[in-house]
């Protein structure tokens, strides 16, 4: 077993004995903070029922779908952003307002434009995701080396090829970034939004309608199911993205698996 | 007739409120497959003066012709090399930066993987073309810029201080190893550096340029045989003279 691991299992005991002895201390009735062992009990429950697995699909859905839309969308007006001036001065103003309103204070507006459901769900993720996108694919494309814009110049790159053969892998770090934070906003959004607009699937309806029943073990089994889920991205996604490539070309060093 | 042709050469650029003249009337002729080596302190205007034959910059006054035809902008007709290491794309193999200037070119992949593994051959690198750039040494990094600058067949080499930041031993490997470039290449080649023994190690003649503003302020002529003896008495005799013009 690897370090990383052993790290990973020692912070897990150590929360998980910190929380046992908060649930054993009788400062809360039980009912409200459920043992370790209660909440394994809840989350093997909805595991049998085939519940978990349709609740996390929904979420993923949502988030994933919400990703690459806020992609398609934030990557490119970044790098115009970084590009050209003209383009930075026009959005600019408009991303420093937009970026710093919470999207879950768009869940009423949106619920009346969207109705209640995927599509609400989905376009908080997407207000959520697309301005980290933005703002560090933006500083991404500035931040290029100028070496690297001056040695393609001086060997013949017109600006088209300049941007797609320079600029984009250059900027790369930056975006990898972007969508680290823009997956961990998109969390925040989707699960909200769940909360309040979703239909009756999804991670936050569900710890939502738990709290009709009291149900603390199904709360925090559903929490943690959600720090799994990141967990999971993060090992098996990002850094695995990374690695293969800013961390194989040198550009950031490297986290070992 | 020279292959490069510099005349009256002035450059200015605004700071604040003055004018700051950084080269004045600068005229000297390169001749085809000569190396010329431009020498002078910081802030003589030679990297200036070495951005304006790239065509990174304009001149205020005065034009630069190449082959008989008058210089603007940026062309395949030029290689340069700079001095920081970084200047290779960190994205791309040893080989695959060398087939930069080639893929403008619109070579095909065939082909251009070829070229570019005989000039990486050139500087001996050949069994480092699939490695990426931070996994080469600074010296190496520069050799393939090197390889990378001449693939695409410029007539011209322009090289900015390439081997200022590598340490005393492997600059004295990489003077050597160009000398049997430009040997092999026979490319025109201007030089800037503030290294006098490099200067003349390297160059068939040295310009010297004297700073506020940057002016020529001698042509030095370095007739010694190759590969030359650093150490012999007409070696420093010709450092001597460069140094003596610097002061």
């Amino acid at each position: 077993m690897n370090r990383s691991v052993v790290g990973a299992l020692a912070g897990a005991a150590l929360v998980a004995a910190i929380w046992e002895s908060f649930a054993r201390s009788g400062l809360f009735s039980p009912a409200l903070t459920p043992s370790v062992i209660d909440i394994a009990r809840a989350l093997a429950g909805m595991i049998a029922s085939g519940a978990l697995p349709l609740h996390v699909m929904a979420t993923l859905g949502r988030i994933l779908v919400g990703l690459v839309v806020a992609g398609l969308v934030g990557v490119p007006l970044g790098m115009l952003m970084g590009r050209s001036r003209r383009v930075e001065r026009f959005f600019l103003p408009l991303v420093s307002v937009l970026s710093p309103i919470p999207s879950l204070a768009w869940v009423p507006l949106f619920i009346l434009w969207f109705g209640l459901g995927n599509a609400a769900a989905i376009a908080l993720v997407i207000y959520a995701a697309v301005f980290p996108l933005v703002l560090n694919t933006w500083t991404g494309v500035r931040s290029v080396n100028r070496l690297w814009l001056r040695a393609a110049e001086a060997m013949g790159a017109d600006s088209h090829t300049l941007f797609v053969k320079v600029v984009l892998p250059a900027a790369l770090p930056f975006v990898i970034a972007g969508f680290r934070q823009a997956f961990a906003r998109g969390w925040i959004a989707v699960v909200g939004g769940e909360m309040i607009a979703a239909t009756t699937r999804g991670l936050g309806f569900v710890i939502f309608d738990a709290k009709e029943y009291l149900n603390a073990d199904v709360m925090m089994g559903s929490l943690l199911v959600i720090g799994l889920l990141g967990l999971g991205f993060e090992r098996l996604v990002f850094q695995v993205i990374e690695r293969q490539s800013v961390g194989r070309w040198g550009m950031v060093r490297t986290t070992r698996g | 007739m020279s292959h490069i042709e510099l005349s009256g050469i002035t450059y200015e650029y605004a700071t604040g409120e003055r004018a700051v003249v950084a080269l004045r009337d600068v005229s000297f002729g390169v001749g085809e497959s000569e190396f010329v080596c431009v020498v002078g302190r910081s802030g003589c205007g030679k990297t200036t003066l070495l951005n304006i034959v790239a065509g990174f910059l304009e001149p205020t006054k005065g034009e630069i012709r190449i082959a008989g035809r008058t210089v603007s902008g940026r062309g395949l007709d030029r290689g340069i090399v700079f001095q920081d290491f970084a200047q290779l794309f960190p994205w791309r193999t040893a080989q695959r930066n060398v087939e930069f200037g080639l893929e403008m070119k619109g070579m095909l992949r065939a082909e251009r993987a070829q070229t570019a593994q005989r000039f990486l051959e050139l500087v001996n690198l050949r069994s480092f073309a699939a490695a990426y750039p931070h996994e080469l040494s600074g010296g190496m990094q520069q050799r393939v810029a090197i390889a990378r600058a001449l693939a695409y067949n410029p007539s011209v080499l322009l090289m900015d201080e390439p081997f200022a930041a590598l340490d005393a031993l492997t600059r004295d490997e990489m003077q050597g190893m160009l000398v049997h470039v430009w040997r092999e290449t026979r490319k025109t080649v201007i030089y800037v550096t503030h290294n006098v023994a490099e200067a003349v190690y390297l160059a068939d003649r040295i310009v010297v340029l004297t700073p506020h503003p940057g002016t020529l302020r001698a042509e030095i002529r370095i007739p010694l045989p190759r590969p030359r003896d650093v150490l012999s008495v007409e070696f420093l005799e010709y450092q001597k003279q460069v140094v003596s013009y610097l002061r």
